[in-house]
């Protein structure tokens, strides 16, 4: 017997929308678990004063500054480098072998896994660099590891400006140059700037990585030559030796919250600038 | 005798080494409304874009002969390609207004061009509205995104935003090709005003409309240029067969 096509249509819908709400529930689930454990034990105090007793007491101020100064540091300098080979492999090559093993280089990277990013920083700017575990070390480290990312997004931005747009720009007389910054990159933006929130996300995320190459230190970061434990190591520290689970949860509590807010406030920049450049 | 505008003199152009344009011969006076008709991949659009050099863009173009603007060689190496773009206006045959507001649009090319003076914008601007029959139109309403325009509108933006550049060449690449017959006359409308000034190159797959807006109009086949003639001559007593089975729909 035959299936009308309206019942198959409806089964899958069904079949889909069941689909997409498990993944929700399984988000929600994650969150709320978290938050209900940690939230609790958030207050003022936590957030403003240092850690007492490896973490017992106290709270997790040093964290907060050096998860803001390695993620930022390392999206800063990854940015300007992606954003400048992307805009090389689409507006100023023609595909060939070069672009090619740049593209299947940029790949191979992502894919690595961080801890061995992390051991490759931890060898090169800790040690035969001289940086030590540090903010430095640290934030170069996450820079190289989010590097394909962000040429890859801003490529992907790049390309779906239509090619119109270049013919009209060299019509009216513009250079290669102030076509790239004037009509590409103007309308390349939203897309890139997913890109290095992802990436910003990525980096306020990792663990391996920085435990390697910034350290574990517990005191406020100084300069960027000191050690610095981030948010995630610090969850990661204080769950693994059994230090405070209250804690643990309070940061992670911490770090799902920043990392949400900021994902909100790159979407509402976002749209504020597609409004204000047009549709 | 005037002096063309622009001289094309035993011009080739291809693309990784296949011929598009042959030993072509033409010339563009002030003042004149040159329609070139052709079926499919004679030719047209290469020659419209090897006036202002956008050729020079595409991977493999090569191209010898000589096109003279007012007796000067715009392949010659010291020649500004930018400038000569800006003096070469190009309308393309769909209309590409640029994400941006119409006011962002039509500064562009000026932009570019260094001048930054507000007052200077703001005349050019109405002046290249006016002559595009847009001005009362979008007057209001400068800021608005381009993109809201109708089609028709935004092929008049896109006319205005190449005269805001004072261009003495006008090259236009099908322009009407997507929209309806009433835009169409105001555009055909523009360029009888506009050639008081300029020099027009209408490419069109319209037949009729090359019989009606153009001064002459030269028919390309393949690469070649087959016949040139004032237009009136051309439609009723063309002097090549082939450009009567064109004109007649034996062929393209």
């Amino acid at each position: 017997m035959r299936v009308s096509p309206a019942i198959i249509q409806r089964i899958a819908v069904v079949f889909m929308w069941a689909l997409a709400a498990i993944t929700f529930a399984v988000l929600v689930f994650i969150l709320a678990y978290v938050l209900l454990h940690g939230l609790p034990h958030v207050t003022w105090s936590f957030l403003t004063q240092s850690p007492a007793n490896m973490g017992r007491a106290g709270g997790i101020f040093p964290m907060i500054l050096g998860t803001f100064l390695v993620s930022g540091l390392s999206v800063l300098v990854a940015a300007p480098v992606g954003v400048a080979t992307a805009i090389y492999l689409t507006e100023y090559t023609h595909e060939g072998r070069m672009t090619a093993v740049i593209r299947f280089g940029a790949d191979c990277l992502a894919g690595v896994p961080s801890i061995i990013f992390g051991l490759f920083g931890f060898v090169f700017f800790a040690i035969t660099l001289r940086m030590g575990l540090s903010v430095l070390s640290g934030s170069l480290t996450l820079a190289l590891m989010v590097l394909p990312t962000i040429i890859r997004t801003s490529e992907e931005a790049i390309r779906a400006v239509p090619d119109t747009y270049r013919q009209v720009s060299y019509g009216l007389g513009s250079t290669r140059w102030q076509m790239v910054l004037y009509v590409v990159l103007r309308s390349a933006i939203p897309g890139i700037s997913t890109g290095i929130v992802l990436s910003l996300g990525r980096c306020i995320s990792e663990t391996a990585a920085v435990m390697l190459t910034a350290g574990s230190a517990l005191r406020l970061p100084r300069s960027l030559f000191d050690s610095s434990r981030t948010l995630a190591l610090h969850f990661y520290i204080l769950s693994r030796e059994g230090i405070s689970m209250a804690n643990a949860y309070a940061t992670a509590s911490v770090l799902i919250i920043a990392i949400l807010a900021l994902n909100l406030l790159a979407y509402w920049l976002m749209r504020k600038f597609v409004a204000k450049v047009g549709r | 005798m005037q002096l063309p505008k622009i001289s094309v003199q035993g011009f080739n152009a291809s693309f990784n080494g296949k011929p598009a344009v042959k030993n072509l011969d033409l010339e563009i006076f002030a003042q004149e409304r040159l329609a070139i008709i052709g079926p499919a991949s004679s030719g047209k659009t290469t020659f419209l874009r090897s006036l202002n050099r956008l050729n020079d863009l595409e991977r493999g173009f090569s191209h010898s002969g000589d096109i003279l603007r007012d007796g000067k060689n715009i392949y010659d190496p010291d020649i500004d390609v930018a400038e000569l773009r800006r003096k070469v206006g190009m309308v393309y045959a769909v209309p590409v207004p640029l994400p941006w507001s119409i006011y962002d649009n039509l500064v562009y090319g000026l932009r570019l061009a260094g001048i930054r003076d507000r007052a200077t914008l703001d005349n050019r601007i109405e002046v290249a509205l006016r002559y595009a029959f847009l001005w009362d139109e979008v007057k209001d309403r400068l800021q608005e995104p381009a993109n809201v325009l109708s089609g028709g509108q935004q092929q008049r933006l896109c006319i205005a935003r190449v005269l805001v550049l004072e261009p003495d060449v006008l090259v236009l690449d099908e322009p009407c090709s997507g929209l309806d017959p009433i835009s169409t006359a105001k555009i055909e409308d523009a360029l009888v005003a506009l050639k008081e000034s300029h020099s027009i190159v209408l490419v069109t797959n319209n037949t009729k409309q090359a019989a009606r807006a153009s001064d002459r109009t030269a028919f390309l086949l393949l690469g070649d240029l087959i016949e040139v003639g004032p237009t009136s001559q051309i439609f009723t007593r063309p002097t090549q067969k082939r450009t009567n089975d064109y004109l007649v729909g034996q062929f393209g």
